[in-house]
């Protein structure tokens, strides 16, 4: 690392156009490996840019176990993975947690959480008054998941989706809760929405006139929402209550607006900004027409869309684009949901080229990430050389992915990191009641702005705020608890020798040893304290957990 | 070796030890240090700002620029005031103070998405997916502080109820910070005694050290000084500030014992203790449907909640003598249609609309510009978010040449050159 340190500044110095190696990093003899990093590099070369060293093994097996299964590795996967001295040793650690039965469960609960938030927000289903079941939604995505559905399958069925929000319920389907609140306003959200996830095109706008900045056309909106005009939610209310109870999402026959209506021509109007209506029939964002009739046993509206969606490209590049900025911060373009002539891609070919492939592999999105993981730019280090000091998204570049960008936890891996890291019994409740604590934790960082949108902010975003609850928090202080039972007293209390306690809360913490430095303070703070050890070791845990080496994925 | 964490130490030592220690923690020092001794002068100087933000888009044309008898001019009627211009009748309270602010009746934007027309008001640029760049309070804090030899504490940009757009590129130090309207600040106390805690933040800092040394970019270094200024909010007597029921019963009741209210209240108490920019959220205007019932003729009137509590807010400043120097404004991110839809609502408009400004030297009693007969386009010069701004700027004695480099090195005016809007001054 030094050596390439030293290269790089002389490089520099000289002013010589540096050169990226010429030996590539190991494709693991996966094709999809080689190309990726064959892509990114083609962009170092003409950026003139060196990449940094790669990271530490175990700054890659924390990265990993974070962005796969959203929390940090404990200390004994460390080490496990440590003793692994095998070349192929990073193959082999993503197969296991994407395949192995052991991690089934947290695997699935990770990406629920993940697509939960995009498909209804951190908020969806926690307000009141609400038509969205949160636990549906969750149930339905567990599912998908646990038993690896295809992507193209989960948009299939998200798009089309007809039956229940709420378990229990005899015709309960999860996957309805996604439309459920998105129906307003003759289902301009539902267009917006559906647009923008799956297909990465943002035309919320030219609902009321053309994008400035794109090629879609006021009229796309109205025939892309056309669509979604056969699609009702029926409420269920609780018997003698307002409250809603369950909410059905069903297709029913539509007749077309406007009089002299006709199903076969079920028509929409909608107004242009100089007063004048309109018309549209549904068509989808590449031309191709929908059916006219409205009669849902004739033509199922939302049916035919959803083909339309798995059909494309859009869909393709969209879930690649995801999955890259989901592993390496950011992806090819940003915002990732909002692709187009408008906004080019820093890496068109290989975009082109992931979205092909995940399609070829029949929409596996465990394929799209093993990809990913074993690329060479997902395994370089966090700190920034002289060679590639220029790559800087934050500061506007456009991202070359010459080192691992830093990036806040979610506040969902915080909390499963906090949980891992302390070694927290999940004996506490069922799954069902461990969701339940983890989001009534999160609500403390999350508003509504409460427009019709349903736009939401966190302040779980690196500021004040997030900081005060790590020091102060009733979660850090029962991670740092030294009541009986708790870890911090079992660490204090085991057999281990002093230096060994302090060796395993950083691990535990930050997946390393402490450095010379922070021996001697912790060693100190030993001193400080008294003899009493679980009190030494607790302000060193504190301190650990409180670093932005435990905060960030790095 | 050098051990670094302190034993016995108090809170003011141990700044010091840490900025010995790192040049990265200077701010952070000089922060902590000048504080009492420059109290006084920080309140007779201090420029400030606050903005009642209206979030979803509040109809201007039921507010603030009526159409009495044309077909989009809805049932509201208009009253006179104590300025040279006539308001809605639902705000009888803020008549009263007209003569302090000035409504520019003739804006005219482009943005009539939420996120983007929140980001565009917010800081006079359109979103553009290379660059973030900072908010008004951002921007407005960082200047202010500056100029001021500053002993606040608690963070220069305070967003209540709601959340603000952030620094962008002027880094997370820049921040809002985020309270609900009740004042009170989570997770405030660590419960150890200070000892303590300064040898577990001596430990942090350690730790935070290594991370920083090894080059790992702006986020990592911002990390240390939240820490710094998180230390300093936690020790901090300025957070009395925030503790809006240690008014007069009277006084809370005059703004209004609901969340604006409390927010507008807490606005005037952190302007009065060094705070330089204050957001209050007040949320609820993107009325679609029963606009009129839910600004005034309901139960719980919208117009009842923001009159209460910014009328209050302005006589509060007046009688203090502090709306000489603390610049007010008050806007969403766009306005509604003047048509009136199918469901007595009003949708997204961002053509023709107003915002209101007052304070800090600006001219009150005013109205600037105009609309149509109908209210659908502006008849007179346009202003934009960027306008607004520079007045702003203008009346609180920064420089229109203040310029920002993002790091990339694109530079980056204040108020995106906006023009000051002449009438305000005069």
């Amino acid at each position: 690392m030094t050596v390439a340190l030293t290269l790089a500044c002389a490089t520099q110095a000289f002013g010589q156009t540096p050169k990226v190696a010429a030996k590539g990093a190991s494709d693991y003899g996966i094709p999809q490996v080689a190309e990726i990093n064959k892509g990114i590099r083609q962009v170092w070369t003409d950026n003139n840019m060196i990449p940094s060293p790669p990271a530490t093994d175990s700054e890659w097996c924390r990265r990993v176990y974070l962005d796969l299964l959203g929390r940090v590795p404990s200390v004994a996967e460390l080490r496990s993975f440590a003793a692994i001295k095998d070349s192929d040793r990073k193959a082999k650690l993503v197969n296991k947690l994407l395949h192995d039965e052991a991690y089934l469960e947290e695997y699935a609960r990770n990406w629920t959480t993940i697509w939960t938030n995009i498909l209804i927000g951190r908020t969806g289903g926690t307000e009141q008054n609400t038509l969205i079941n949160r636990e549906g939604m969750q149930k339905y995505l567990r599912d998908t998941f646990a038993s690896n559905k295809p992507y193209d399958r989960m948009v299939t069925e998200i798009v089309s989706a007809t039956g229940s929000t709420t378990p229990g319920e005899m015709n309960f389907n999860g996957a309805t809760n996604f439309y459920v609140m998105k129906l307003d306003e003759n289902a301009a959200q539902a267009t917006a929405m559906t647009a923008k996830i799956f297909l990465g095109l943002q035309v919320q706008c030219t609902q009321c006139h053309n994008h400035p900045f794109n090629d879609w056309k006021q009229q796309k909106f109205w025939e892309f929402n056309a669509f979604f005009r056969q699609t009702k939610a029926n409420r269920k209310q609780m018997p003698g209550m307002r409250m809603v109870q369950s909410v059905d999402l069903v297709n029913v026959d539509f007749k077309g607006e406007g009089k002299g209506g006709a199903q076969d021509e079920a028509i929409i109007f909608y107004e242009l900004r100089n007063g004048l209506l309109s018309s549209a029939f549904p068509v989808f964002v590449d031309g191709k027409e929908g059916s006219r009739s409205g009669n849902a046993n004739y033509a199922n509206r939302r049916g035919e869309l959803a083909k339309m969606i798995v059909g494309s490209e859009y869909m393709e590049k969209t879930i690649a684009n995801r999955m890259w900025h989901h592993f390496l911060g950011y992806g090819f373009t940003k915002p990732i949901d909002d692709m187009g002539p408008h906004n080019t891609a820093t890496h068109p070919e290989l975009l082109d080229y992931l979205g092909k492939e995940v399609r070829k592999a029949n929409f596996d999105l465990k394929e799209l990430m093993k990809w990913i993981t074993l690329s060479e730019a997902y395994s370089l280090s966090s700190r920034i050389t002289p060679g590639n000091k220029a790559d800087d998204p934050l500061l506007g570049e456009t991202p070359k992915f010459t080192h691992f960008y830093l990036r806040n936890m979610r506040a969902e891996e915080l909390y499963e990191s906090l949980i891992t890291a302390t070694e927290a019994e999940k004996t506490k409740g069922d799954y069902a009641e461990q969701e339940k604590l983890k989001s009534s934790w999160l609500q403390q960082f999350n508003t509504t702005f409460g427009n019709d949108e349903g736009d939401e902010q966190t302040t779980f975003n690196g500021t004040i705020p997030q900081a005060l609850m790590m020091m102060n928090g009733d979660l850090v202080k029962k991670a740092v608890s030294t009541e009986q039972g708790s870890f911090l007293q079992k660490v204090a209390t085991s057999n281990m020798r002093p230096a060994d306690k302090i060796d395993y809360l950083f691990h535990a913490a930050l997946g390393r040893s402490p450095n010379g430095n922070e021996v001697t303070a912790a060693n100190q703070l030993m001193q400080l304290r008294g003899g009493n050890s679980a009190a030494a070791l607790q302000d060193i845990f504190w301190a650990a957990l409180n670093a932005n080496e435990f905060i960030l994925q790095h | 070796m050098q051990t670094s964490v302190p034993s016995g130490m108090s809170r003011r030592h141990f700044m010091s030890h840490v900025a010995g220690a790192s040049a990265m923690t200077i701010p952070a020092l000089t922060m902590g240090q000048s504080i009492r001794t420059h109290a006084a002068d920080l309140k007779k100087n201090g420029k400030a700002a606050i903005l009642l933000w209206m979030s979803g888009g509040p109809s201007t044309m039921d507010i603030w620029d009526l159409k009495p008898g044309a077909s989009t001019g809805g049932p509201f009627k208009p009253i006179s005031t104590a300025g040279d211009v006539q308001i809605c009748e639902h705000m009888p309270q803020t008549a009263k103070v007209m003569d302090k602010l000035a409504i520019i009746r003739s804006m005219s934007t482009r943005e009539a998405d939420h996120m983007r027309g929140r980001y565009y008001m917010h800081t006079g640029y359109v979103p553009n997916p290379n660059i973030e760049h900072p908010s008004y309070g951002a921007v407005l804090s960082h200047e202010l502080i500056d100029s001021r030899s500053s002993g606040l504490e608690i963070p220069p940009f305070v967003s209540v109820g709601g959340g603000s757009v952030g620094p962008g590129f002027l880094g997370m130090a820049w921040a809002p910070f985020v309270v609900g309207s009740n004042g009170q600040v989570r997770n405030l106390d660590m419960g150890i005694e200070e000892n303590r805690l300064m040898q577990r933040m001596a430990a942090l800092d350690m730790i935070e050290k290594n991370f920083i040394g090894q080059s790992r970019g702006s986020a990592a270094s911002d990390h240390e000084k939240i820490l710094k200024k998180t230390l300093n909010l936690m020790t901090s007597e300025q957070m009395e500030a925030f503790k809006v029921n240690k008014e007069p019963k009277e006084v809370q009741e005059r703004y209004g014992n609901d969340g604006f209210g409390r927010g507008c209240l807490m606005a005037r108490r952190l302007v009065e203790a060094g705070v330089p920019f204050v957001e209050v959220d007040l949320g609820g205007w993107d009325n679609h449907q029963n606009i009129f019932a839910t600004l005034g003729t309901g139960m719980n009137p919208k117009l009842a909640v923001l009159d209460r509590a910014m009328s209050a807010l302005v006589e509060d400043l007046t009688q203090r003598g502090m709306i000489e120097n603390t610049a007010i404004m008050w806007m969403g991110e766009f306005s509604r249609t003047p048509r009136i839809n199918g469901t007595t609502g009003r949708d997204h408009w961002a053509r023709s609309w107003s915002v209101v400004v007052g304070g800090a030297g600006m001219k009150g009693g005013i109205a600037v510009g105009k609309t149509n007969a109908d209210g659908t386009s502006v008849d007179t010069e346009p202003y934009t978010s960027q306008d607004v701004m520079a007045s702003v700027c203008k009346a609180l004695g920064i420089s229109l040449e203040t310029t920002f480099t993002s790091k990339s090195g694109r530079p980056m005016k204040i108020a995106n050159s906006g023009k000051v809007i002449k009438e305000l001054f005069v």
